[in-house]
């Protein structure tokens, strides 16, 4: 019993992450059916900003909560400028976006490569994150762990506050919904996706930070993740929150009781047999956007 | 005020549009080009190792034929052709470690001997001892594994970037799979060190040559066997369903079953490279078949022209040669200049280096003639 609720718990954390990573997707790939394979390197980039942060600023504890905004913005703004050069002039070609992207990718990780080394570097997490919370039974929670779980919903929170409120949000929706419509009606959609992808880059930035916490920092860590993330959205469905948060988690739950009863590369290929499955009876994702378009 | 009736002359056919010759024999005369190239020039040309690379990048440009089949002229975008490729190489290197295995009188391959825990051979190894069996599979195996994929995936309208990822994800499993079946595949190390290719041994140059030559054979009929496709009813249906698939739909076609063969055919000669790729280089691994090759696999074709086969061919050649040449004189420059080349062919030149000529040929006709009107 210890166990089974032991590697749920490891299930959700690892929910936890992929929905970090698979929320900033879900804006962007609903928004504009654009696959950003560079969304990988803009966790990397928050986590080398940890990783810089840490290295000015030595408390631990203070450099990581400084990560956190730091990260997001520069992430944010990286992901506006890719959004600006290129991806704004691929709109009608979603396909062709996601190999134009890998390329990117490729770009941003040999930069990484080239500014801080090919090996992986390290962060210290602050020493109240390193402790273990017992809650009885048996069950020990790692505080790290927990800190995602607090940051994931957090992120979700926000982002769920931003989209039902804020005048932004109600554009965001409006174009997701019919973009035609939205720009008919004086909704500068260019700016609007600008902003979209600013706010969807910015939290793989926010989950990099989040990454320093339960594993090294390397070049290459964004692509470890990034396929993962995709299927949350597939899975989720495009355009709405709520799918992605389920999915995240169950994928998590799924991977993490498989390999405890089977072996990891065993588990990932049933996980994926699972997807396919689940994709007869809903092709869409879990919940969907409900448009006339024959598309 | 006279009204003259127009004389009914006789209505004459106008003359069939007579192509020029030149036109006609575009085709066949680039085909023999081809085929004098690389059968004949290209072995007297180059010495044995730089046959032996460029017998490595055509096992590339077969696997670039099929995605421009199921990419280029049916909007499929194969991110995991990968996953045939390996299954076809994991295949013939199954049986080509087990007749290793049998000329030097073991009963095992050498890997499993280290890290195998019994001494029996796996269930699943012991046909690939039959050579038919195990050249069978490695066409039948992707065929199959692609069929079940594409019918599941196309026959609920699970398509465009969906179907991307989820290929992509397929290739993601299937290495992650084969690192941890270590026992039983080789894991990491995959399944290296390979002597003979069906009783011929392939240290002998002269034998790597013969690969050589079959290979190249092989890429010609695949590359005649697809340009019989393009140009094929079907081949018209399959750009119909790429470009407006609702419109098939309500021609009364079924886009599903149009897209699963040219899924199949793809995953069929991502299999037959795979299986030609391993007496060629001498080893199958994971890391040849994750996902960044298959993104490779994809990029040649891209950078070529994916819809024009020849372009997708040459593509791929030029891709593969360009990265073993250059990555290892400038690996830092060559990344940059890789990631470059995906963001400038695919993004501004969507129809690869082959749509150069056109797009050239297009602005001057287009200056002439708004020369003339002016």
């Amino acid at each position: 019993m210890t166990v089974i609720l032991n590697q749920s718990f490891t299930g959700i954390s690892i929910g936890a992450v992929l929905l970090l990573i698979a929320l900033g997707l879900t804006l962007t790939f609903g928004q504009m059916g654009v696959i950003n394979m560079a969304h990988g390197e803009f966790i990397m980039t928050g986590a080398y900003t940890t990783y810089v942060l840490q290295k000015s600023i030595s408390s631990a504890g203070i450099s990581l909560l400084v990560a956190l905004p730091v990260a997001f913005v520069v992430a944010g703004l990286m992901g506006a400028l890719l959004e600006w050069l290129l991806i704004r002039r691929l709109y009608t070609r979603p396909l062709d976006t996601l190999l134009v992207t890998w390329g990117v990718s490729l770009m941003l990780q040999q930069l990484a490569r080239d500014i801080f080394g090919a090996p992986n570097v390290q962060t210290h997490a602050p020493d109240l994150l390193t402790d273990n919370v017992s809650v009885g039974g048996g069950i020990t929670l790692a505080n790290s762990r927990l800190f995602i779980l607090g940051l994931a919903l957090l992120c979700v929170l926000a982002l769920t506050i931003v989209l039902r409120t804020t005048p932004l949000g109600r554009r965001i929706r409006a174009v997701v919904q019919n973009r035609d419509l939205a720009e008919v009606s004086g909704i500068a959609t260019g700016q609007v996706d600008r902003m979209t992808f600013f706010i969807g880059s910015g939290l793989a930035g926010v989950a990099g930070v989040a990454l320093t916490l339960v594993g090294p920092i390397g070049p290459t860590m964004g692509t470890n993740y990034i396929v993962d993330a995709f299927l949350v959205v597939v899975v989720g469905g495009i355009g709405q929150l709520k799918g992605s948060v389920i999915t995240a988690f169950a994928l998590g739950v799924l991977q993490s009781v498989l390999e405890y009863s089977t072996t990891v590369s065993v588990a990932k290929v049933i996980v994926l047999v699972a997807i396919v499955a689940f994709l007869q009876w809903r092709p869409q994702g879990l919940y969907t956007l409900r448009t006339r378009s024959l598309a | 005020m006279t009204t003259t009736t127009e004389p009914t002359k006789a209505v004459t056919p106008p003359p069939e549009p007579k192509t020029p010759l030149l036109e006609r024999l575009r085709v066949p005369g680039g085909f023999a080009l081809g085929a004098v190239l690389l059968l004949g020039i290209a072995p007297l040309a180059l010495s044995d190792f730089r046959l032996a690379l460029l017998a490595k990048y055509l096992c590339y440009a077969i696997v670039a034929v099929g995605v421009s089949l199921a990419w280029g002229r049916g909007g499929l975008l194969v991110l995991g052709q990968g996953v045939f490729f390996g299954l076809g190489g994991y295949a013939m290197a199954m049986h080509l470690k087990l007749a290793d295995a049998a000329d030097t009188g073991e009963k095992l391959p050498d890997f499993m001997q280290l890290y195998g825990t019994g001494d029996a051979l796996p269930w699943w190894w012991e046909p690939f001892a039959n050579p038919l069996f195990a050249l069978a599979m490695t066409v039948l195996l992707p065929m199959a594994v692609a069929a079940l994929l594409g019918f599941l995936v196309f026959r609920r309208r699970v398509k465009g970037a969906y179907f991307a990822i989820l290929s992509q994800a397929l290739a993601a499993a299937l290495s992650i799979w084969l690192i941890g079946q270590q026992a039983t595949t080789g894991g990491t190390n995959g399944l290296t060190d390979i002597q003979g290719f069906f009783g011929y041994s392939l240290d002998d140059p002269v034998n790597q040559r013969m690969v050589y030559f079959v290979i190249a054979a092989v890429l010609l009929a695949l590359m005649a066997l697809a340009r019989q496709l393009f140009v094929s009813r079907y081949g018209e249906l399959l750009i119909a369903v790429r470009d407006s698939e609702e419109r098939v739909r309500f021609l009364g076609y079924n886009p599903a079953n149009v897209k699963l063969v040219a899924y199949v055919v793809a995953a069929g000669m991502a299999g037959l490279a795979g299986a030609l790729f391993v007496p060629a280089v001498g080893i199958i691994s994971p890391a040849l078949i994750g996902i960044v090759p298959s993104i490779g696999f994809v990029i040649g074709a891209a950078v070529g022209g994916r819809a024009s086969l020849v372009g997708a061919v040459l593509g791929a050649i030029a891709v593969a040669w360009a990265q073993s040449t250059l990555s290892d004189a400038f690996p830092a420059g060559w990344t940059y200049f890789q990631g470059l080349l995906f963001v400038l062919a695919v993004g501004f030149l969507p129809g690869g280096l082959a749509s150069l000529w056109t797009v050239a040929r297009n602005r001057r006709t287009r200056q002439a003639s708004s020369g003339g009107t002016a």
